[in-house]
């Protein structure tokens, strides 16, 4: 279930807790479910098992996971991370947009681009619409 | 918390004053996979040498698996460069050679892994691909079950399955007991995955030594305009210009921001890493000088 893309700016044990966190909010991961063992995932990606280790303590301290000595580690009862269903509006409208943007010929990397823009400096993008909408 | 390695000062001048190693001073708590970066020369293989008690300390001291190398053998396993071993004997005899000499050799653990990889118990050592040298070799020091393991380029012969089969061995053999890693690669990408403390050595000298998920919050990759580091009170470890941009490795100090007009990122563990082999010009000065 894990990927691990070494060389990015991201730590890998970070790495992991995101994934993580991103599927128990796509509600892919569901409340007890059971994750892989630190040997499963060690085996899988040929990681340190401190990084793995490490990663699990932090999902445990957000209160994501709940360890059971001896069984495995779950996903809490309920995780404190607001469930981000898999299809709703919001969704739906993001997707028409990425295909529409695909149309237009955009590859996957300028429409990354833009969702980072349109993340990092929203203030910018409206205020130059606005002004640009006056202007006309 | 237990020590893996400890250096105190420790050096070693081999002959015609050449220093390999000097002054080198860190502590890698027990438990660690320990990656050691730095170019041909730098001072990797002295400093394994001596925690492997194969070489004397020439000033300060070293601790390797909680006491002296030498009264700590049976809980070192050294595999150097290249796993030389004995060409003319035989697989079999080598695995024998190695129960006798270590108290607690796992020597079923050694023959099954040996029959797994598809080596041949009769063949003599000279016979074998380098591939298959190594694993001998990577299997004498797993079936030891070491405290510590001292892996000089361990895997740099293996193709890419068999070192993933290695490093499984390896991260088991870390898990089970606990045992602290120093291993030393040229391979920058592939240390990111396998280790979690970074020391790099260049002409002798530590560079650093640390937790990489600390150093990478300890450090910055900041992007500016020509020079903007000069006279600013940046702990620079590295610059570079290029089109007229600077960028630099920066320590960063408690709430030191970067000001407008700069770019500022977290570094990636290959920008740390490098970062510290280039170092700055100033230290490369003084090490021409030395």
């Amino acid at each position: 279930m894990f990927r691990v893309d070494a060389g990015s700016g991201v730590p890998i044990y970070r790495q992991l807790v995101q994934q993580v966190r991103r599927d128990v909010m796509l509600g892919r991961l569901q409340p007890g479910d059971q994750l892989p063992s630190v040997k499963e995932v060690v085996d899988s990606l040929s990681v340190n098992p401190n990084t793995v280790v490490k990663a699990f303590g932090e999902l445990e301290h957000q209160g994501l996971v709940v360890r059971r000595q001896g069984v495995g580690t779950f996903v809490a009862a309920a995780p404190p991370v607001t469930s981000l269903p898999v299809a709703p509006k919001l969704l739906g409208s993001l997707a028409r947009w990425v295909d529409r943007a695909r149309q237009d010929g955009l590859s996957s990397e300028q429409i990354r681009i833009l969702l980072e823009v349109a993340l990092d400096e929203p203030a910018v993008i409206l205020g130059d619409h606005r002004a640009a909408g006056g202007a006309g | 918390m237990s020590t893996g390695l400890r250096c105190a000062g420790l050096g070693h001048r081999y002959r015609r004053k050449i220093w390999g190693l000097r002054d080198c001073s860190l502590d890698v708590p027990a438990g660690r996979v320990v990656a050691l970066v730095g170019p041909n020369g730098s001072g990797k293989t002295t400093l394994m040498s001596m925690a492997a008690g194969l070489l004397p300390a020439s000033t300060g001291r070293v601790e390797a698996a909680g006491g002296a190398p030498a009264q700590r053998l049976d809980r070192i396993g050294f595999v150097a460069q290249d796993a030389p071993l004995w060409p003319r004997l035989r697989v079999a005899d080598v695995l024998e050679i190695g129960r006798c000499m270590n108290h607690g050799f796992d020597a079923a653990m050694a023959s099954e892994r040996i029959r797994r990889l598809g080596i041949r118990t009769r063949a003599r050592i000279s016979a074998l691909s380098g591939g298959e040298r190594a694993q001998v070799a990577l299997t004498l020091v797993l079936a030891k079950r070491p405290e510590l393991f001292l892996l000089d380029e361990p895997t740099a012969n293996l193709d890419p399955l068999a070192r993933r089969e290695f490093l499984g061995s390896m991260f088991e053999a870390c898990s089970e007991t606990g045992a602290t890693v120093l291993y030393s690669s040229h391979a920058v990408a592939e240390l990111e995955r396998i280790c979690d403390y970074l020391i790099v050595l260049r002409s002798g000298h530590l560079r650093v030594a640390g937790d990489i998920d600390e150093l990478r919050q300890q450090h910055r990759v900041i992007r500016g305009p020509d020079g903007w580091p000069d006279g600013g009170g940046w702990q620079v470890i590295s610059q570079r210009s290029t089109a007229g941009r600077t960028t630099a490795l920066v320590r960063r100090d408690g709430a030191q921001l970067a000001g407008p007009g700069l770019h500022d990122a977290a570094p990636t563990f290959d920008e740390l890493v490098l970062g510290y082999l280039e170092g700055d010009a100033a230290t490369r000065h003084e090490e021409a000088l030395a």
